[in-house]
């Protein structure tokens, strides 16, 4: 019962694709996006439809490579691959796609990708504790309003934004409703499945039904998992993970253990954020909300090493390994300090560095079969 | 009943075999086939013990490890090395391990768990595949390195790359550089390059050096001077691995 419920959140991004196509021909809406900054409660407001866009995939890299260069990371090849080769239908279908200045490769790629579609960049700022970097981020957050409503036609009326901002919220705690049930010993759900609910669900077009979705999958899980007990418990924290780079989660399952949980941007790190609705503007509620991300583009990012002591204790992790993906310098340099918390607090600690490809997966193995035995009584 | 701990690594597949106070190893190149490789050392071991497979408890571990049949049990170097190191050099707080296809570093605790480690990324710099393809580009075995340093000539290689270090010291030698001095440089960057891992990781006492490289007494010299004490070399230090594993095996 519970795989087919697993099922159904995978076959969701299949769906969609004849979803969006139906949606498209009535006249309606698309907004491409990568990224965990981008308010897509925005887009809901205005009528048209969110969909996140494929990067996650070693296939179209080579092509990517005809044009950036082979030493980048390879969600920013992936992303670029997809698009340029046409192999994303969500590519295909956006009128507009929207991204944000997290690093110095995303930021330099759109340039190019603008080249296959409009693309509007908001300008992210990485001191966020600064006055400055707010006021800055209310602004690009008031201009992407304004591109948004000259490309979907039409103004976002301030009660469809909250009402947009309550579905996303909803959503939000439906999320975490599902990925609080692995707390538990057995946990709820393998990581596997875990990453198959938190990725697909970034692909459907109707919020409502994802959140249907997730309320019955936790009513299902609340009766018993699929999880073995006594398996080390694994926390994932770094770059983000979709399916076709989930090499590190099945290495993990493979040799015994089993991921509790993903503290990055696909997984847990959002999920606490909800949007205050107590600000008399929404505009300024969800700058808020969203400047609170902790990625590692902020400097300082305090927020991901309280969020990690926080889970590692919550989900009673046994050992965290911190996945950066080949040529990601912020997740990279960060990893030191990451270690030495989680060290000196006596949790096993592996970093790993790898892209999508598979030709690592004998040295990734031997690592995590490693940390595993460390953590074997 | 007896131990047998088998390490087939990239290069040497090695072996110890445990009854009561007997110890018996074995080592022989891996070759093509990680699985004959391992399967020719259980033979010969147990026929130098006369005894039969059915007494035995197997434990495998280095890259071969997958592609061995039969083994009561499959644990990783890392756990092997930590423990066979416990043994040969107790009070030992770091191991530096370099094999043929990779170099690691260890933190153990004095019972010879694994409290950290490390390992060299994605590729050949500093470990014995390096030293093949330099050694080769000079015409020499890997063996015949450590007696043909010459420190008093010492040039910096550069090259991390194992790749670009040949290409560089084909330009060496045209510029008339001596093969000593070469040499002596190729061991100071495999010492520094390891020594920078060691230390990320944080050395603490005693370091004990091992892996089929730690024969190579220039590598041995750089790598204490670079890390700025004396490693502890032990007579066994390619059968660590292999020791480790029977050690586990009378445990498990």
């Amino acid at each position: 019962m519970i795989k087919a419920q697993i099922e159904k959140f995978f076959n969701i991004r299949g769906e969609n694709v004849i979803r969006l196509k139906e949606w498209k021909e009535q006249g309606g809406k698309v907004v491409g996006y990568y990224c965990t900054y981008f308010p897509q409660e925005l887009v809901i407001a205005a009528g048209g439809v969110p969909v996140c866009l494929c990067g996650t995939r070693e296939e179209p890299i080579s092509a990517a490579e005809e044009v950036l260069p082979r030493n980048l990371c390879p969600l920013i090849k992936s992303s670029y691959g997809f698009a340029v080769t046409d192999k994303c239908p969500f590519f295909n279908f956006s009128d507009l796609i929207v991204g944000e200045t997290t690093c110095d490769g995303k930021k330099k790629m759109f340039e190019y990708m603008s080249e296959l579609k409009p693309v509007h960049v908001m300008q992210l700022p990485h001191m966020k504790e600064s006055e400055s970097s707010f006021e800055l981020w209310v602004q690009e957050m008031r201009r992407l309003q304004a591109r948004l409503e000259k490309e979907l036609g039409g103004e976002i009326l301030e009660e469809e934004l909250w009402r947009a901002i309550d579905l996303v919220n909803r959503e939000t705690a439906a999320a975490k409703g599902v990925c609080d049930l692995n707390q538990q010993e057995p946990p709820s759900l393998s990581g596997l499945d875990l990453l198959t609910v938190n990725w697909s669900r970034g692909f459907n077009n109707n919020k409502e039904e994802t959140i249907r979705m997730l309320d019955e999958l936790r009513e299902a899980l609340i009766g018993g998992g699929s999880v073995a007990a006594g398996k080390p418990r694994v926390l994932i924290t770094g770059c983000p993970i979709g399916l076709g780079s989930e090499k590190v989660v099945t290495l993990v399952e493979e040799a015994g253990g089993t991921v509790v949980a993903f503290e990055n941007c696909t997984g847990y790190k959002t999920l606490p954020l909800m949007t205050d609705t107590s600000y008399d503007d929404p505009i300024v509620a969800l700058a808020h909300k969203y400047l609170q991300i902790p990625c590692s583009c902020m400097s300082p990012n305090e927020g991901r090493m309280k969020l990690l002591q926080a889970m590692v204790s919550d989900f009673n992790a046994d050992a965290v390994i911190d996945l950066t993906w080949q040529a990601c310098h912020t997740y990279n340099i960060e990893s030191r300090a990451v270690a030495k918390m989680l060290k000196d607090a006596g949790v096993p600690f592996l970093h790993l560095e790898s892209d999508y490809s598979t030709s690592d997966l004998a040295r990734l193995g031997v690592r995590i079969q490693a940390l595993l035995e460390m953590v074997e009584k | 009943m007896i131990a047998l701990g088998l390490d087939i690594g990239s290069v040497a597949a090695k072996g110890v075999l445990l009854d009561g106070e007997r110890l018996f190893t074995c080592l022989s190149p891996t070759g093509w086939d990680p699985r004959s490789a391992g399967e020719a050392l259980v033979a010969a071991l147990l026929a130098e013990a006369g005894k039969c497979r059915e007494e035995a408890r197997v434990i495998v571990t280095g890259y071969g490890r997958v592609s061995f049949q039969g083994a009561d049990r499959v644990v990783t170097e890392i756990s092997c090395h930590a423990k066979g190191v416990a043994k040969l050099l107790p009070g030992t707080d770091t191991i530096v391990d370099i094999g043929g296809q990779d170099s690691k570093v260890i933190r153990i605790s004095q019972s010879g768990k694994v409290i950290d480690f490390a390992m060299n990324d994605k590729c050949a710099a500093g470990t014995g595949r390096f030293l093949q393809v330099t050694a080769a580009a000079l015409g020499l075995a890997v063996d015949e390195l450590d007696n043909a340093e010459d420190r008093a000539l010492e040039v910096e290689i550069s090259s991390m790359c194992a790749v670009f270090a040949e290409s560089e010291i084909i330009g060496l030698l045209a510029s008339g550089v001596s093969k000593g001095g070469i040499i002596a440089g190729l061991h100071r960057s495999i010492g520094k390059r390891v020594a920078t891992m060691a230390r990320s990781l944080g050395v603490g006492g005693q370091i004990a050096f091992t892996g089929g490289v730690a024969l190579n007494r220039g590598i041995q010299r750089a790598l204490s001077e670079e890390l700025g004490q004396p490693v502890q070399i032990t007579e066994y230090c390619q059968f660590v691995g292999a020791l480790g594993a029977a050690m586990l095996a009378r445990t498990c």
